[in-house]
């Protein structure tokens, strides 16, 4: 299947090869035609000022929409909830009143009932509780087992999960399970009022395009959402919900993969993809001990440290600090890049933070073209000076 | 041994841009690579037949050109490469693109152990290879950093998690994704590379895998992109150069300004 082309309608202009993702128009004679590789993202048919390309259609039949509301996967672990699992209440709140439907959270562990009270506070008209010592302990088969069985029993509209290790490790097989779409790391909802769909907005492409994707014959409508860009309430303890708490036999089988140990904790107060701030450095910094500046810094500024690649293959500091595309993505409210040149694949996994500081001695440092402020210095200048402003300023 | 890496060709991603005025595509020069995390994928299943020996199957959907990714996943030294290839398979979302998947490793008589990148650098969802141990009703381990046998079927792996790293273990057949850590890809061999120049690439289709047209492709996915859209454009650069008090005094303005805690 691809792309329709109306022949008549096309004036051969060349406009829909230009914005072709994936490089599958051709021009044969005057008129447009397809090659192999289209992707049918309709990019092309956006742009055509002719209507000579169309996406074909969908002859799939309206599916009645399931009565359980939208569902958030409370993240937990040793009965701590995940910053992240309260963001998705804030935010499946406001979806859940344009949609006019309950917001219900899914709480998996063992012995995590006290968590209850503070889904509740933080947006939840239900909780859905399973309680069971398979599910002590993060594994893949045993969380998507559980969650696959339980919206089986209440089939929900729309199920969001943080787009955390845990969740994006464990929520496609829920999605493949219950034959259904499913859209990662999302970084904006809305809805589509007309069919009441999701409207899931995610980066691609390293953070370079946004796509905006829907799933539109099939439910759960299934997304990971992206850490830190959701809003949560301002908990309201008097907010009143009811607790569904479901023995499911299925857990009880054996599995085929254990938990044994955990192996290293990382020991930062502040984990990198939940960090406001994060101080980053590069090869500039030249040495491991000049990254104690960074975390000098980044502890006044209630952050975290990170790094690029190359700072990672020095051994100046460990890989889970890596930013980039082969290491984390994060968003933090500030990034401030210290001796980093800005390459490409760095860049992809910060830039869509909301601020970003760099210093860099090279004006033509490319980490300045996408710095909101940009100093031309020393770190080792800079860094030092600063770190006493804060200090005489406290 | 039968290990089977899933590898896929995407574009170099600091290429694909669109322009913030035109929304035009700006590919200059655009190169399709090998997607960097399955170079780990494929080193791992590498070192596993040294160790365990086997037999290395390295598996691709795509167009007729993700040809090339597979001849160069021979020359690091894999025994065969399978291409997965029809007009019926384009368009295919993570749910249809591990369905086909499933159907070819099936078809192959199944995998001891699958591998799999961390994630495609194109669409970044890390969902292909969940999705396909769901298929196939196998266990998975993702985000794997080292893989030890303890056994002929066990495998302990450690992972990396949010918090740190856990140790699981997991029965074969197993599929494990893995993040770059785990190795360091070796170089292609001189002789693979005269042996990957002069090998057949058997291509199934979709009759082949024996798969309708409404399971695969655009049919078969459940999302659908109804828009792309560059990314909001940033605020205001602003660069300045001169002492490095001045400039500390600056930045601190800056972020006092942000209401920091
Ligand atoms: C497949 C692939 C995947 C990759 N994945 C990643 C990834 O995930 N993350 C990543 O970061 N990189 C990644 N890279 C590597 C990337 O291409 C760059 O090599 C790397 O980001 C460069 O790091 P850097 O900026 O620290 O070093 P450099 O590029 O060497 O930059 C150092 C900068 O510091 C400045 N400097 C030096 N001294 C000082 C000083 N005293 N004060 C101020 N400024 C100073 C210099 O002007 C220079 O701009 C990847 C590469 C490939 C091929
Ligand atoms: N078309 C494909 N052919 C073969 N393997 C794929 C394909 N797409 C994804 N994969 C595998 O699944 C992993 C995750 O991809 P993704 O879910 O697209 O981020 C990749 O690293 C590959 O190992």
């Amino acid at each position: 299947m691809s792309i329709i082309i109306e022949s008549d309608l096309c004036t051969g202009c060349g406009q829909c090869l230009e914005v072709c993702l994936f490089d599958a128009l051709e021009l044969v004679g005057d008129k447009v035609a397809v090659k192999d590789g289209c992707n049918l993202c309709g990019a092309c048919v956006a742009v055509c000022e002719y209507g000579a390309l169309s996406l074909p259609e969908d002859e799939t039949p309206a599916l009645s929409r399931p009565s359980h509301g939208i569902w958030i996967f409370a993240e937990q672990r040793r009965g701590r909830l995940s910053p992240v699992a309260l963001e998705l209440l804030g935010e499946g709140r406001r979806l859940a009143e344009a949609l006019k439907i309950p917001l219900a959270a899914v709480l998996l562990g063992h012995q995590v009932r006290d968590l209850v009270p503070e889904l509740m506070a933080a947006g939840a008209d239900t909780v859905y509780l399973v309680d069971h010592p398979s599910l002590a302990q993060f594994l893949e088969e045993p969380y998507a087992a559980a969650l696959t069985a339980l919206a089986r029993l209440h089939p929900p509209e729309i199920i969001l999960a943080g787009a955390t290790y845990v969740g994006r490790a464990f929520i496609p097989r829920v999605a493949a399970v219950l034959d259904t779409g499913l859209t990662a790391d999302c970084t904006a909802f809305d809805i589509d009022p007309e069919k009441n769909l999701l409207l899931q907005t995610r980066p691609a492409f390293g953070g370079n395009i946004m796509a905006t994707i829907l799933t539109p014959r099939s439910y759960p409508q299934m997304a990971t959402v992206r850490p830190r860009v959701m809003k949560k309430l301002p908990p309201d303890n008097g907010r009143q919900g009811n607790i569904i708490e479901i023995d499911l036999a299925d857990l009880s089988r054996p599995f085929r993969s254990r938990f044994l140990e955990t192996v290293s904790e990382i020991t930062e107060t502040v984990p990198l993809g939940e960090a406001e701030v994060i101080v980053a450095g590069g090869r500039g910094l030249q040495e491991a001990k000049q990254f104690r500046l960074l975390e000098e810094l980044a502890d006044l500024l209630g952050g975290a440290v990170g790094a690029t690649r190359a700072a990672v293959d020095a051994g100046w500091i460990s890989y889970q600090h890596q930013i980039g595309q082969t290491g984390k993505t994060v968003a933090p409210k500030l990034y401030i890049a210290c001796g980093i040149s800005g390459a490409a694949q760095h860049l992809v996994g910060m830039q869509s933070s909301d601020y970003i500081i760099a210093i860099n001695q090279d004006p033509q440092a490319p980490i300045f073209q996408i710095a909101d402020l940009g100093l031309v210095g020393n770190v080792f200048d800079i860094l030092p000076a600063l770190i006493q402003q804060i200090k005489a300023n406290r | 041994m039968k290990i089977i890496v899933c590898v896929k060709q995407v574009p170099e991603t600091q290429d694909v841009r669109l322009d913030p005025v035109t929304h035009n595509l700006l590919r200059e020069g655009v190169k399709s690579i090998i997607n960097p995390f399955d170079l780990y994928a494929l080193e791992e299943g590498l070192r596993i037949r040294e160790q365990q020996g086997g037999t290395v199957t390295v598996l691709t959907m795509g167009p007729p050109q993700a040809e090339a990714a597979l001849r160069e996943a021979l020359t690091y030294g894999a025994d065969q490469g399978i291409l997965l290839s029809d007009r019926a398979f384009a368009g295919a979302d993570t749910w249809a693109t591990a369905f086909t998947l499933a159907a070819a490793v099936r078809k192959l008589g199944g995998a001891d152990v699958i591998f799999c990148g961390k994630q495609a650098i194109d669409g970044d969802t890390a969902q292909v290879g969940p999705e396909l141990a769901a298929f196939l009703d196998i266990p998975q381990v993702a985000w794997a950093r080292k893989l030890t046998f303890v056994g002929p079927e066990r495998l302990q792996v450690e992972r990396l998690l949010d918090h740190g790293y856990d140790l699981v273990e997991v029965q074969l057949p197993a599929l494990i994704t893995v993040v770059k850590e785990i190795n360091e890809p070796r170089l292609p061999s001189f002789k693979a590379k005269l042996k990957a120049k002069a090998a057949t690439i058997p291509v199934y289709s979709l009759s082949d895998l024996g798969l309708t047209e409404n399971q695969v492709g655009l049919k078969g996915s459940f999302t659908r992109v109804v828009r792309v859209f560059p990314p909001p454009a940033r605020g205001q650069r602003e660069i300045l150069q001169g002492a490095p008090e001045e400039l500390a005094a600056a930045l601190w303005g800056r972020l006092q300004q942000m209401h920091l805690r």
